[in-house]
């Protein structure tokens, strides 16, 4: 993945996140509570369990949709991360090799199991924070989080990321185009080159972040970052997060795909 | 009223590292007044600036904004007073959308909700950028993120407005804007820039520095037509003072 196409994702992801949908205008803190909730339950499963899971895709299914969020582009971000996955889960199958039967006939190592449930968790779990940040404005999730608790450094920090991770991403375009352009046929894009941009790239930032400083200071600024938004916490956010919330509960507490496999059988016999 | 002068007395500054970047500069600008400061690269302009709000204490020598002499604990006081408008827009606008920039000096300031927003409808208003009011600044043109980063410091009612390069890299017509949105203002200004047009005509009159130090001092169409003065500072005479003819003849062999 290049620069340019991790800016061009980044900058849609955060275009996206100014639609206007029943998603996008619920209230950043029930979305950040819900996502939180998922992410705690879907993790919350034993390491062999992968069934039980498959409910739980209603819920970015669902967010997607009504989102209007291209779903072709959060699973290709999916994939794009799912290397971090697949290497905590691939040496699984080497070292859990006690064997078990997941359907008549068919037996695999548990090792394939619970490495096919790190994967289902690991996609669920990252389309899932993908989706919040894709129907709510990230300044709206720091507003939330801050009202949420989180103390008000991180929450500035957080804010400083989203604002300058674009200037700083065209930055290093710059550089590396600039680079490209005099490293006829591959000289000068090696390893020292590269570290040396690192470098000349982390100067110009704290030389920004001193300018920044000081543009605060002239405005004023004595600690904490000032804001005026106040969402309004409504009935329908709490009905979200209350709706949410009780279908992870039952999803966590019924194997619902197992249920519903015994009432088919059942009624089939 | 004599609340707005702005007096330099002799005031030197050396930076940490040992560079002596102001050399004893001695000036007064009164109420009103429209002030150019021009020279060369690494002259000393932005260290100037820099002192106007207290970002930088002189080493020695006095500043005084209004009757408060600046020391470390007037500095609230004076940056109360004294807008920057700093060169780099990137720099000046650092919130996620153009209103939370707008309202982050006069929340600092301690006004309230309803005041604050009246106070950014009407900067923005000033600087021609209302329709701007909820977009991130990343989604802004050069030009666009030069006016908000103007109407961040006029939100402020600072009495006087110092701005570093304002119209640095815009195009000709953002420029122009820019130029026109300066002298629809009645604070005392003080512009840096290498753009001695822009200079020309926005500022009454110019100081020129040279290595720390204040070498020229007086009507700006006096200063800017001294073709001999402008060349040892490395700077030439402004495009409108040049007498070029208005179609360049093209040349025969």
């Amino acid at each position: 993945m290049t620069l340019e196409t991790a800016y061009s994702d980044i900058g849609r992801l955060d275009r996206l996140s100014y639609r206007d949908t029943v998603v996008h205008r619920l209230d950043p803190r029930a979305k950040v509570v819900a996502t939180l909730l998922f992410a705690v339950v879907v993790v919350s499963f034993p390491k062999y369990e992968v069934l039980s899971l498959l409910p739980f895709f209603l819920f970015p299914v669902l967010v997607g949709a009504v989102g209007d969020i291209p779903a072709g582009f959060i699973a290709k971000k999916v994939v794009a991360v799912s290397p971090f996955a697949v290497f905590v889960g691939i040496f699984n199958p080497l070292f859990d090799s006690s064997t078990v039967s997941i359907a008549p006939g068919l037996t695999v190592s548990a090792g394939w199991v619970s490495f096919a449930a790190i994967l289902v968790k690991f996609a669920l779990t990252i389309s899932a924070a993908l989706l919040l940040i894709a129907t709510t404005s990230f300044p709206g999730i720091c507003r939330g989080l801050r009202r949420l608790g989180l103390p008000a450094l991180f929450v500035s920090q957080l804010l400083f990321l989203y604002r300058y991770i674009f200037v700083l991403m065209e930055e290093a375009m710059r550089v590396v185009r600039a680079r490209n352009m005099r490293s006829f046929g591959g000289r000068g894009t090696g390893v020292g080159v590269f570290v040396r941009i690192l470098g000349t790239l982390f100067l110009r930032t704290v030389e920004r972040a001193e300018r920044i400083y000081g543009a605060m200071l002239a405005r004023g600024f004595r600690g904490e970052v000032p804001s005026m938004r106040h969402e309004v916490f409504r009935p329908s956010d709490a009905v979200f997060v209350l709706v949410a919330g009780g279908y992870f509960a039952l999803c966590r507490i019924v194997p619902v795909p197992q249920t519903v496999g015994r009432l088919i059988g059942g009624l089939a016999g | 009223m004599s609340h707005h002068i702005i007096e330099f007395r002799d005031v030197r500054f050396r930076y940490p590292d040992g560079t002596d970047a102001l050399k004893g500069v001695s000036f007064r600008i009164t109420h009103g007044e429209s002030v150019g400061i021009v020279g060369a690269n690494g002259a000393g302009k932005s260290t100037l600036l820099l002192h106007m709000n207290g970002y930088l204490l002189p080493t020695s020598g006095h500043v005084t904004i209004g009757e408060v002499p600046l020391v470390k604990e007037t500095r609230q006081e004076i940056r109360r007073k004294v807008g920057v408008v700093f060169q780099n827009p990137d720099d000046q606008l650092f919130m996620p959308t153009v209103f939370d920039d707008v309202a982050f000096g006069p929340l600092n300031l301690g006004l309230p909700p309803d005041r604050v927003r009246e106070r950014v409808h009407e900067a923005l208003r000033q600087v021609n950028a209302l329709a701007l009011v909820d977009k991130p600044p990343h989604h802004l043109s050069g030009g666009q993120k030069s006016a908000v980063a103007i109407a961040t410091v006029i939100a402020m009612e600072p009495d006087i407005l110092v701005m570093d390069e304002p119209a640095a890299s815009l195009d000709p017509k953002s420029r122009r804007s820019v130029i026109g949105l300066l002298n629809t203002f009645t604070h005392s200004k003080i512009v840096a820039s290498h753009d001695l047009d822009l200079i020309l005509d926005v500022c009454a009159r110019c100081l020129v520095i040279r290595d720390g130090a204040i070498v020229a001092d007086g009507p700006s169409p006096e200063i800017l037509s001294d073709a001999m003065l402008l060349s040892e500072n490395n700077l030439e005479l402004p495009l409108t003072l040049q007498g070029r003819p208005s179609v360049c003849p093209v040349p025969r062999p």
